[in-house]
């Protein structure tokens, strides 16, 4: 057994690459004669996934999902930010240069658009629960913005620990309805050519988010909507502990 | 070669995150800031200089073409990573704010890019 596990923990990537393939098999199989082709395998997949992430956390107590499992650590490897970012990339060699230059000011417009959108919608959100005091607030509009900006806001200002969990927790919150959302919703708000998936990856910005709702909606369109949620997350930590915190406690 | 393809995307893809590392550090955030669109960018320009210089074969795509279709999986593997507990066991407040202004960004996407074709 010992030589098992050190077995599995040496190759733990090599494991991620085979649990992730059969789980897309899997998943593929149950869209074609269960689901009759209405949502797409890799929608499937997706979902799969973060339902084993939920057990996961269940199981293990920890923060990253199934890969707290000791043999499937692999899998939080293979689905790490390193490897996310080079593949997004690799998506850009089917991009045109052209098409994201033309649609390049809806996407700088949607993105600032996006971020004070969100903020200005969980702090009065937080607002009318009760809360008072511009740090807090603050932290959790930050976090309705993406996972990171939360936390990285929450630290600026002092927030305690309390509202910088809870602004995680909505900015995860996001990431998974975003990706749950977006195949379901695209033909109806129009999200099928590179400008639309530009303004979207703006205005949603949450980078696993948007790259994930668009792997499930039309692989094509990635490059286009991670062009501009790239900057979402960057912009976020720059603007609400500083400029937003201002604002808000000006008018608090 | 297949080798190149790859290391044309590695370049493209350090370039680019160093970009944004100092980009958000001269803007004073702790975070990259458009690290992985920068390195789009690059990628992009890469292809096109060596479209005109001849040098693109159908060995050199496939370098990049490989991680360009693992992408899916990668982020299966990201979606089963997440911290999926806390998203679902953090109070009301959470699930308010982490939901509403998402439905209400989906429906707003329509008007923003019909704003812009004006």
């Amino acid at each position: 057994m010992e030589i098992f596990e050190n077995f599995i923990d040496k190759n733990g990537l090599i494991v991620g690459f085979l649990v992730i393939g059969v789980l897309a098999f899997l998943s593929e199989v149950f869209s074609k004669k269960v689901l009759k082709g209405y949502l797409p395998g890799s929608a499937i997949a997706i979902l799969a996934g973060l339902i084993l992430a939920y057990f996961g956390g269940v199981i293990t107590n920890g923060e990253k999902g199934l890969s707290d499992l000791p043999f499937l650590k692999g899998v939080g490897a293979f689905g790490g930010s390193m490897f996310r970012d080079f593949t997004i990339v690799a998506t850009a060699m089917g991009a045109s240069y052209l098409t994201m230059k033309k649609a390049g000011w809806l996407g700088l417009v949607s993105l600032l658009f996006g971020i004070v959108f969100f903020f200005v919608f969980g702090v009065a959100l937080a607002y009318v629960w009760g809360i008072r005091d511009a740090a807090s607030l603050c932290t959790i509009g930050a976090g309705s913005c993406t996972y990171i900006v939360g936390p990285v806001t929450g630290a600026a200002l002092g927030a305690s620990s309390e509202v910088i969990a809870l602004s995680i927790a909505i900015g995860v919150l996001k990431a998974i309805l975003v990706t749950i959302l977006t195949p379901l919703l695209a033909k109806k708000i129009g999200l099928n050519n590179p400008a639309a998936a530009m303004a979207f990856g703006g205005l949603m910005g949450t980078n696993s988010g948007v790259s994930a709702g668009l792997a499930a909606t039309d692989p094509a369109l990635v490059p286009y909507g991670a062009v501009t949620a790239t900057f979402y997350t960057g912009l976020g930590c720059l603007l609400c502990p500083s400029i937003f915190y201002l604002v808000l406690d000006f008018f608090l | 070669m297949i080798i190149y393809g790859v290391a044309i995307l590695a370049f493209s893809y350090l370039t680019g995150q160093l970009c944004g590392e100092y980009l958000g550090q001269f803007l004073g955030v702790k975070a990259n800031v458009g690290g992985v669109g920068f390195a789009m960018i690059i990628l992009l320009l890469c292809k096109e200089w060596l479209q005109k210089k001849g040098w693109l074969d159908t060995e050199f795509e496939k370098g990049v073409d490989f991680w360009n279709k693992m992408y899916i999986p990668v982020i299966i593997a990201m979606s089963a990573s997440q911290n999926v507990k806390v998203a679902v066991s953090s109070g009301f407040l959470a699930v308010l704010v982490g939901v509403v202004p998402v439905v209400a960004a989906f429906f707003t996407l329509p008007y923003l890019i019909k704003l812009s074709q004006k």
